[in-house]
């Protein structure tokens, strides 16, 4: 139970097309995650998969039937959204009883399946209170366990961490990946943090104006990207972009190496530059280089460095991490 | 407001000029009350003094609660005002749900259409609502005031409340289709309580000018047995004489009932239950 196919989705609104022909498989107990800038479409297509807008074309098929033309309510999925979306006026236990109690389960069992969602998010507490009465973080997690009380056959999170601050949102992450693993559900994610869709997913898809960029596993889309939409957006800070041309290679068009694939040194290397800018994280340094050969490059240090500005350092790239793209942006074999 | 940014001198003169406001609309009630509370000649003599032991009378209020018909007058006031009321905002809200949350062709065109009607007064359609009133043989019943009231109450509210329901969070409407509400649960259960101080604002607009209206009681519904307060006190008015102490006791009983619908309204403008929803 919880496999999903989208055939060739497209939406537009008047002359403006926001999905372009998506076709994506998500196989049962996956965790899927949208990722992509604002506006790319990532939310809509969601919205599609929940039955919240209609698709202009295309199928989407939940465990190989048609669900085009069935009411959200019917499609057996539950929807986290961003604004947690609690009904004022009703209990914490009646939000997440509501869609068992619409769909006339008997009471004793909307009571055994809240109690058991509470539990798990450690909500009992608060189940006679009502939403005005809990904190941001207790808010998302009543939100989830409504989800999580209609046993749904896919789960759809609306950027559900976006409202949380810094310290809650990694609670809250966990808290997510945990349950994917207990309940062994479907659960397509979208978000627009990069953070979180590394850590949480087990196939990524990164969305760029209404059309699939790529899709794979975290680690397949950092190591080997398809295109420089890709290479740019996964990974922080930024992977540095060259022109082909600059380093002698007259085959690509863009060259592009991580950050925290480069060494740096006072003596010698392969880059000599001038140091514009540095940033102390504790962890990591991060030196902002403008190159002779290379352009302005950011290099990516672990550890402390005592680097300043208009210091003369060297950059030498590591052997094999570089991206080669062509004309068309994508990668070269 | 913190007190450093504000001079002494300056919330000084945002009272004197509130104050000065208050004093300016209340003084015809307070004038009004305490004159229904003396006697004929002291009305004449002396209309700004209060009333004192030699000049106070209730004989104003003897004659209308005499006239035994007020009672009734003031039922048909009340069943007008409340039914139009609860009128106006049901299909009010439905229409404005309807204009804020669904696309369909042709939506900004009727949210104009519906809202021409603040800018046209419906007076000017008297004849031929009169006409269309005796064709459906309405004439002298209350119903006629209903419907008259309720279509001149529902541009003003369709408008205020489909602004007030955009606001509504569309996560929250979401979820609730997500969980099985149908389209009118969500409207009535999620969305209503949401704007309900809209709601009472609405309430008190489209109240108080059919409380006070003579023009359609008068010309619909003049029979006794339909006559509204307003159109009941003009007995007391009469071409050679009028009898100041009974209008006067009529005009301030008058202002009872309005007052207390207008606090039952207000309490529920300060009473909101958003906070806690949505972010």
């Amino acid at each position: 139970m919880g496999s999903l196919q989208l055939k060739s989705i497209r939406k537009a609104y008047g002359s403006h097309e926001v999905l372009k022909g998506i076709d994506l498989e998500v196989k049962d107990g996956e965790f899927v995650i949208f990722v992509g800038p604002s506006g790319c479409g990532k939310s809509t297509l969601l919205r599609t998969i929940a039955g919240l807008e209609d698709a202009t074309s295309g199928s989407v098929q939940i465990d190989g039937t048609e669900v085009g033309h069935v009411a959200p309510a019917k499609r057996g999925i539950a929807m986290v959204f961003q604004s947690y979306a609690l009904y004022p006026h009703l209990t914490v236990k009646d939000n997440m009883g509501l869609g068992l109690k619409q769909a006339g389960a008997p009471k004793a069992e909307i009571e055994d399946k809240v109690g058991k969602a509470a539990s798990m998010l450690s909500l009992d507490p608060y189940l006679a209170r009502r939403p005005a009465e809990l904190s941001g973080g207790q808010r998302q997690r009543v939100a989830i366990g409504r989800a999580i009380v209609r046993e749904p056959k896919l789960f759809l999170f609306d950027e559900p961490l976006s409202n949380l601050d810094a310290a809650l949102r990694v609670n809250t992450r966990l808290e997510i990946a945990r349950l994917h693993r207990s309940l062994k559900a479907t659960m397509i994610y979208v978000t627009h943090d990069q953070v979180e869709a590394m850590t949480l997913a087990d196939k990524i898809v990164v969305l760029n104006a209404g059309k699939i960029e790529q899709i794979g596993s975290p680690m397949d889309l950092y190591n080997r990207p398809a295109n420089v939409f890709v290479a740019g957006f996964i990974g922080s800070p930024q992977m540095n972009f060259i022109e082909g041309a600059r380093l002698g290679d007259s085959s690509a068009k863009t060259i592009g190496i991580r950050p925290e694939h480069m060494a740096l040194s006072r003596e010698s290397g392969d880059w000599k530059g001038k140091v514009v800018h540095v940033e102390h994280l504790g962890a990591d340094t991060i030196v902002y280089i403008d190159s002779e050969q290379a352009g302005t490059i950011t290099v990516r240090l672990f550890g402390e460095h005592r680097y300043a500005p208009d210091d003369i350092v060297y950059a030498t790239p590591t052997v094999g991490s570089m991206h080669r793209f062509g004309d068309d942006d994508r990668v070269l074999a | 407001m913190s007190k450093a940014r504000d001079s002494f001198l300056r919330t000084g003169f945002v009272h004197v000029a509130l104050i000065a406001y208050t004093l300016v609309s209340l003084f015809p009630v307070f004038l009004t009350i305490i004159n229904s509370f003396k006697d004929r000649n002291a009305i004449f003599r002396a209309p700004l003094t209060i009333p004192t032991p030699q000049t106070f009378s209730l004989i104003g209020y003897e004659t209308v609660l005499g006239q035994g018909d007020f009672a009734t007058y003031f039922q048909n006031s009340f069943i007008v005002t409340i039914v139009s009321i609860a009128l106006v905002l049901l299909f009010g809200a439905m229409a404005a749900f309807a204009l804020s949350e669904y696309r369909f062709r042709g939506n900004t065109v009727m949210g104009l259409y519906l809202a021409i009607g603040i800018m046209i007064p419906i007076r000017l359609g008297t004849v031929a609502i009169l006409q269309g009133m005796v064709a459906a043989n309405l004439v002298n019943t209350l119903t006629a005031l209903i419907l008259v009231y309720t279509a001149q109450g529902l541009p003003l509210a369709i408008f205020i409340l489909s602004e007030f329901m955009r606001t509504v969070s569309d996560d929250l409407k979401n979820a609730g289709r997500i969980d099985g509400l149908s389209e009118y649960s969500i409207f009535f259960r999620l969305v209503l309580p949401l704007v309900r101080p809209a709601m009472a604002t609405v309430a008190v607009f489209t109240m108080i000018p059919i409380w006070n209206d003579l023009w359609f009681p008068l010309i619909l519904a003049p029979a006794e047995a339909t006559k509204t307060v307003t159109l009941g006190s003009q007995i007391f008015i009469g071409q050679f004489v009028t009898n100041w102490n009974a209008v006067l006791a009529a005009l301030s009983l008058a202002i009872l009932p309005v007052l207390v619908l207008y606090v039952i309204f207000s309490r529920q403008l300060i009473r909101g239950i958003t906070a806690g929803a949505v972010k």
